[in-house]
């Protein structure tokens, strides 16, 4: 199996700084802002993010929850065994707020699906944007599209990309994963 | 990617401690859908589950179909009294009657020891047991360990007592293994007549004087005297029983005793094996187990809906 850098700890602080900068940007005073990771991955992510959209608007709270979605996913009872959920910790309601959706890869579409629908339980928001690290874009079986994303990678279904951070890992870092072989040698 | 060991719930005897761990990670996640402005998870919505009740239930029914509507299941219940078994239909046809008609799971209720695993044999689809004679009674036992977990954490080591009608009880039963196989002792306390002969053998302490099992305890369990289950006559009368298996404020008092934690079951006869005062004081977890009944039972159904074969 062949691995491939796509971004470095540096790319990835840089990108993080980015992303921040961009909901700052866009939703400004941060009035009605609250941002919602999705458990297990996104939730690395949404924690560096909010600490940065923190740091950049010089406010000391953001209402920021974390989103499980096992119970709303569509393959339920079509695969083998059942996915142990993870917790959700959403304190606050989410009606009229505007939301910011964060998860660290967006393939198929399918999991920000259960999470729109999960979200949904917590109140009727009045936007909802999604945030990723990484967009695999030519992989979507489901009409999603981010609004803020870190990197663009053009990969095919087989081939793997993997978040790494620093919690589990020495360092962030992005990895693609690949077992097909070139033929262009 | 996990699963349960077993496709049916018939009692505690058949599963590990994986399992109940498994169920109760679960349950914590549905504690919390519980506790949020809609309590409702789409996860069983293909699922069709039949609630066949041979004999009466409140609490148990209500439990199961709350837990089956807040997964999103469909639910037909079915009750002995009003059904075709009155007019001399076999379990296996009745049930196979019910599953012809595309139901998945069934959750059932029979007077019989044994009935689920005997059905178990003779039908394809997940069973469930919500009791059965004085055999087992899982769900009840789940969500007793899954309460005392959240009051006291790791129940290794834990003493619990279980007091009353030891022989016609499926809780007592199904409560010993379930605590035995997570590091609990198990001591039972009642009239001579009314604990079995080798219960013993299952490694649970026989402590016929109340006094002494209760200074011994860190938790109660006080069963219900099972008239319905009683054929011939167990001791004299209830009120000599209250004197002498009853618990209230004056016997905790007089021996002593505090830090207790007190359940039941239900449904509770007051002044019989347990005074209002304390069934309803800060000591008692009685409503916590109901409450977290619910959530136990979402875990098991939804941990048993696997993949259909």
């Amino acid at each position: 199996m062949k691995s491939l850098v796509l971004l470095n700890n540096t790319q990835v602080s840089l990108t993080l700084d980015r992303l921040a900068y961009q909901v700052f940007e866009r939703h400004g005073d941060l009035k009605d802002t609250v941002l919602i990771a999705l458990q297990p991955r996104g939730v690395h992510l949404g924690r560096r993010i909010l600490e940065k959209v923190k740091a950049f608007s010089n406010k000391s709270e953001v209402p920021y929850g974390e989103l499980d979605i096992t119970f709303y996913r569509d393959d339920f009872r079509r695969r083998d065994g059942v996915l142990i959920p993870s917790s959700t910790n959403i304190n606050f309601s989410i009606e009229n707020k505007k939301v910011v959706l964060i998860d660290d890869v967006l393939f198929t579409g399918r999991t920000v699906r259960s999470g729109l629908d999960a979200l949904l339980d917590f109140g009727r928001p009045e936007t909802v944007e999604l945030l990723v690290l990484i967009d695999r874009r030519f992989s979507r079986e489901l009409p999603v599209q981010p609004d803020y994303t870190g990197r663009t990678v053009d990969v095919i279904s087989e081939e793997k990309v993997r978040v790494d951070w620093s919690e589990n890992n020495d360092k962030n870092e992005v990895i693609l994963f690949s077992d097909i072989q070139n033929d262009e040698g | 990617m996990t699963k349960v060991s077993s496709k049916h719930l018939l009692g505690i005897k058949d599963i590990n401690a994986d399992d109940v761990h498994l169920i109760f990670n679960t349950a914590d996640t549905f504690k919390e859908v519980l506790n949020r402005p809609i309590k409702k998870v789409p996860s069983l919505r293909d699922v069709t589950i039949a609630n066949v009740f041979f004999e009466n239930s409140t609490r148990t029914r209500l439990s199961f179909e709350l837990a089956e509507k807040r997964l999103s299941a469909d639910v037909v219940n079915f009750s002995a009294g009003s059904s075709s078994v009155k007019k001399g239909e076999t379990l296996i046809d009745t049930v196979n009657n019910i599953l012809a008609m595309k139901v998945d799971m069934v959750v059932m209720r029979h007077p019989n020891p044994g009935a689920c695993v005997f059905l178990s044999k003779h039908v394809n689809c997940s069973i469930i047991n919500a009791g059965d004679g004085a055999h087992e009674h899982p769900t009840q036992a789940l969500l007793d360990a899954y309460s005392l977990r959240e009051k006291v954490g790791d129940l290794k080591g834990l003493k619990v007592l279980i007091a009353g009608d030891i022989l016609h009880s499926r809780v007592a039963l199904s409560n010993i293994f379930c605590l035995q196989m997570l590091g609990a002792e198990v001591a039972v306390s009642g009239p001579a007549t009314l604990i079995p002969k080798h219960i013993h053998s299952l490694g649970v302490k026989v402590m016929l004087d109340f006094r002494e099992a209760l200074q011994w305890c860190d938790v109660v369990n006080m069963l219900r005297i099972q008239m319905e289950r009683q054929d011939i006559q167990y001791f004299p009368t209830l009120r000599e029983y209250t004197m002498q298996y009853g618990l209230s404020r004056q016997l905790l008092e007089e021996i002593g005793k505090k830090d207790i934690i007190i359940m039941h079951p239900g449904p509770i006869n007051r002044g019989v094996e347990i005074t209002s005062d304390l069934a309803d004081g800060e000591d008692s977890i009685i409503l916590n187990q109901v409450e977290n009944g619910v959530a136990v039972r979402m875990a098991i159904l939804y941990l048993l809906a696997g993949k259909p074969d």
